[in-house]
């Protein structure tokens, strides 16, 4: 099968920048009355700036078809980060290898008491985080990890250093369901001018990852650009041209878009090309005409004013309370989940503090059902973490479990 | 005059007084689904699996089971998320165990973007259930052959879908339900895509035996009310249907017939 990367060399992207510079008001109403982008040109049109005059009716299409594939529901999940350990050197990452912070990688019991706490506060569904180290990758730690989280948490997705898909295979099968791997930049220059050292230099290598996440039996795969490190319209494009590619060959994963833009981190990196509110809105609903089956994830990166207001636009999963720091949520305030002065070395700053239980509300004033559970380990096919929570079936007994009735 | 009463709907061994079979996801809140439950007036109502706490302990964030009043309604369990008969098989017994009613309603979509039933895996997971004792009903395309080999390895109804899950398209598969219904041995259920009440109203008068519905109803302004109406076109198609409707024709009844010589 032909991968992402060999579509992306041939992909004209200067002809869908002209797209966008040229498109007309009549051009955008066009694809609005269809009700859907059926190409990349059309996507094009879609955050070409004569579309801004049609951000509501765009947003509003956005709303209506995200309602009909996920309901008015939002799935909520939290990122735990595993270590803060790296080898690559990427200039805009707190992360980066040469930053000056505490270096660790927590053991399994630190990883499932920083679990319970985020299980406490009603999450099933996490994002496992690390940065790129090899003293854990081939060691059975995350498989570890995730037998240990499996029976509490449905839904392990994780976010790694990419892997080859032998690499995958065991991720799998103790009982994870989805793989998130970033692209950064689309735009192979600004690529490799920010990541300087360490194997993710290997540009193309990084963007076959989800294909070979998928030949590894994921089911959820998620991708994203880096808003802030290069021309955000043509990220968007080539985000776009990549959500199309694997809808068509992994066509049993179910694809999921993450639109992070630049927070401040340790280093010294400047953004250079910051994605507006009004375009970050635009590029969300242009998405969603163009994919509409593909989830978007909203990040506490945002601030709260603007994730309050993102959440009936196309937004289909969100985090809440996060801390992107190893044994963050251990130092967390207890009383009301929320970061204090002593956190430890972190990714990124967050902009959302509110906790989770905070954020549900708003998600359900909203007029959304904040959903926390929206899988089961029973579905996986090799879930042997599954093995040791399976009961022994008896058919004949009365409600032998737990009574499930009226409230 | 005093109208006969609707035929009543037989599924398994449990009869039914509505038609209207309603789905619990996509609701903005539990509060609004359990109202437009009420509402709709059904008494079989069915719930994802995957968003089920199926453990022993009680739990607060996955208490969708809770606000599903078991007097009112038999739960009927769905597989959706499943991608295999092995993965809707074992999620079926897991949902049996920790007792819920030992009945399915087979969704097996290994694509997750149009949610498109897996004949094969359906056929493979149908026949397993049955086996075991389970009531099962597939959801499949609405396709005459399989609803055939389904019937054959013993399903308890056949769901064909109108067009894809959520996408309000009424019945796009309308010919090939024709065909369904006109061959049944169990009561077809049009399953998916029905939008409007309108739609199924068209699909009781075809002869359905019923209709599920859930995106339009859990996405509506007033999901109540939605409930309301689609219960009310159910009532109305299937009366209509019971009643025998005039066929349309686009050609007038000529008032001198060719054939009156041979009647003198």
């Amino acid at each position: 099968m032909t991968r992402f990367s060999t579509v992306f060399r041939q992909l004209d992207t200067s002809y869908f920048v002209d797209i966008t510079k040229e498109a007309t008001a009549s051009d955008v109403q066009r694809v609005l009355d269809n009700g859907y982008a059926k190409s990349l040109e059309d996507f094009a049109k879609l955050i070409s700036p004569a579309a801004e005059k049609f951000l509501e009716p765009m947003c509003r299409l956005s709303q209506r078809i995200t309602q009909r594939h996920f309901g008015k529901t939002m799935r909520m999940f939290a990122p735990l980060y595993l270590s803060n350990e790296c080898i690559n050197v990427c200039r805009y990452c707190g992360f980066s290898r040469h930053n000056d912070i505490p270096r660790i990688t927590l053991s399994i019991d630190e990883v499932e008491k920083e679990a319970t706490l985020l299980s406490d506060q009603g999450f099933r569904s996490l994002l496992l985080v690390a940065g790129e180290h090899p003293k854990y990758v081939s060691n059975g730690y995350v498989e570890s990890v995730i037998r240990r989280l499996a029976k509490r948490f449905p839904s392990i997705a994780l976010e790694l250093g990419p892997l080859e898909s032998e690499g995958y295979g065991p991720l799998v099968r103790s009982g994870c369901e989805a793989l998130i791997v970033y692209q950064e930049t689309y735009h192979e220059d600004t690529y490799r001018s920010l990541h300087t050292a360490g194997p993710k230099k290997r540009f193309h290598w990084r963007m076959d990852t989800a294909e070979r996440a998928y030949d590894a039996g994921f089911r959820r795969l998620g991708i994203g650009a880096l808003f802030g490190l290069h021309d955000w319209r043509e990220e968007a494009l080539c985000l776009a041209a990549h959500t199309q590619h694997l809808n068509r060959v992994c066509w049993k994963a179910q694809v999921s878009l993450s639109l992070p833009r630049m927070r401040p981190a340790a280093g010294e990196f400047e953004q250079i090309e910051f994605l507006r509110d009004h375009h970050f809105a635009q590029l969300i609903a242009a998405l969603r005409i163009f994919a509409p089956h593909a989830g978007i994830t909203l990040s506490t990166r945002e601030p709260p004013t603007l994730r309050d207001g993102l959440i009936p636009l196309g937004i289909t999963s969100m985090s809440a309370g996060s801390s992107t720091e190893p044994g963050g949520y251990s130092s967390f305030d207890e009383t009301n989940f929320t970061p204090t002065a002593d956190q430890p070395g972190e990714q990124f700053q967050i902009a959302d503090e509110r906790p989770p239980s905070t954020v549900a509300q708003a998600i359900s004033k909203a007029g959304y059902d904040p959903v926390w559970k929206d899988f089961d380990q029973s579905l996986l096919d090799d879930a042997d973490a599954l093995q040791a929570n399976e009961r022994p079936i008896d058919f004949n007994a009365a409600n032998p479990l737990r009574t499930v009735g009226a409230k | 005059m005093i109208s006969k009463p609707l035929e009543t709907l037989r599924i398994g061994d449990r009869a039914f007084d509505s038609r209207l079979l309603v789905g619990t996801g996509k609701f903005s809140s539990s509060e609004a689904m359990q109202n437009a439950l009420r509402s709709s007036g059904s008494g079989l109502v069915t719930v994802a699996l995957k968003r089920a706490n199926l453990q022993e302990d009680a739990d607060p964030f996955a208490s969708i089971l809770d606000y599903l009043e078991r007097d009112r309604y038999l739960i009927l369990p769905n597989t959706a998320g499943a991608m295999s008969a092995d993965e809707a098989v074992r999620i079926a017994r897991l949902a049996a165990a920790a007792g819920l009613p030992q009945w399915v309603k087979l969704e097996i979509h290994p694509d997750p973007n149009y949610l498109l039933p897996d004949p094969i895996e359906t056929l493979e997971a149908t026949e397993t259930l049955v086996k075991e004792g389970f009531t099962v009903m597939p959801y499949i395309n609405a396709d005459p052959v399989l609803a055939q080999r389904l019937q054959d390895v013993g399903a308890a109804t056949v769901m064909p879908l109108g067009s894809p899950i959520g996408s309000n398209r009424g019945l796009d598969t309308r010919s090939q339900i024709e065909i369904i219904i006109e061959q049944a041995k169990v009561p077809v259920v049009v399953d998916a895509g029905i939008g409007a009440p309108s739609h199924a109203a068209e699909a009781m008068e075809m002869g359905a035996d019923a209709v599920l519905i859930n995106t339009a109803i859990a996405i509506a302004s007033d999901p109540s009310a939605m409930a309301r109406a689609f219960a009310k076109a159910v009532e109305a198609g299937r009366e209509a249907y019971e009643i025998g409707l005039g066929t349309a024709t686009k050609s007038a009844e000529a008032s001198s017939p060719l054939t009156a010589f041979l009647n003198t």
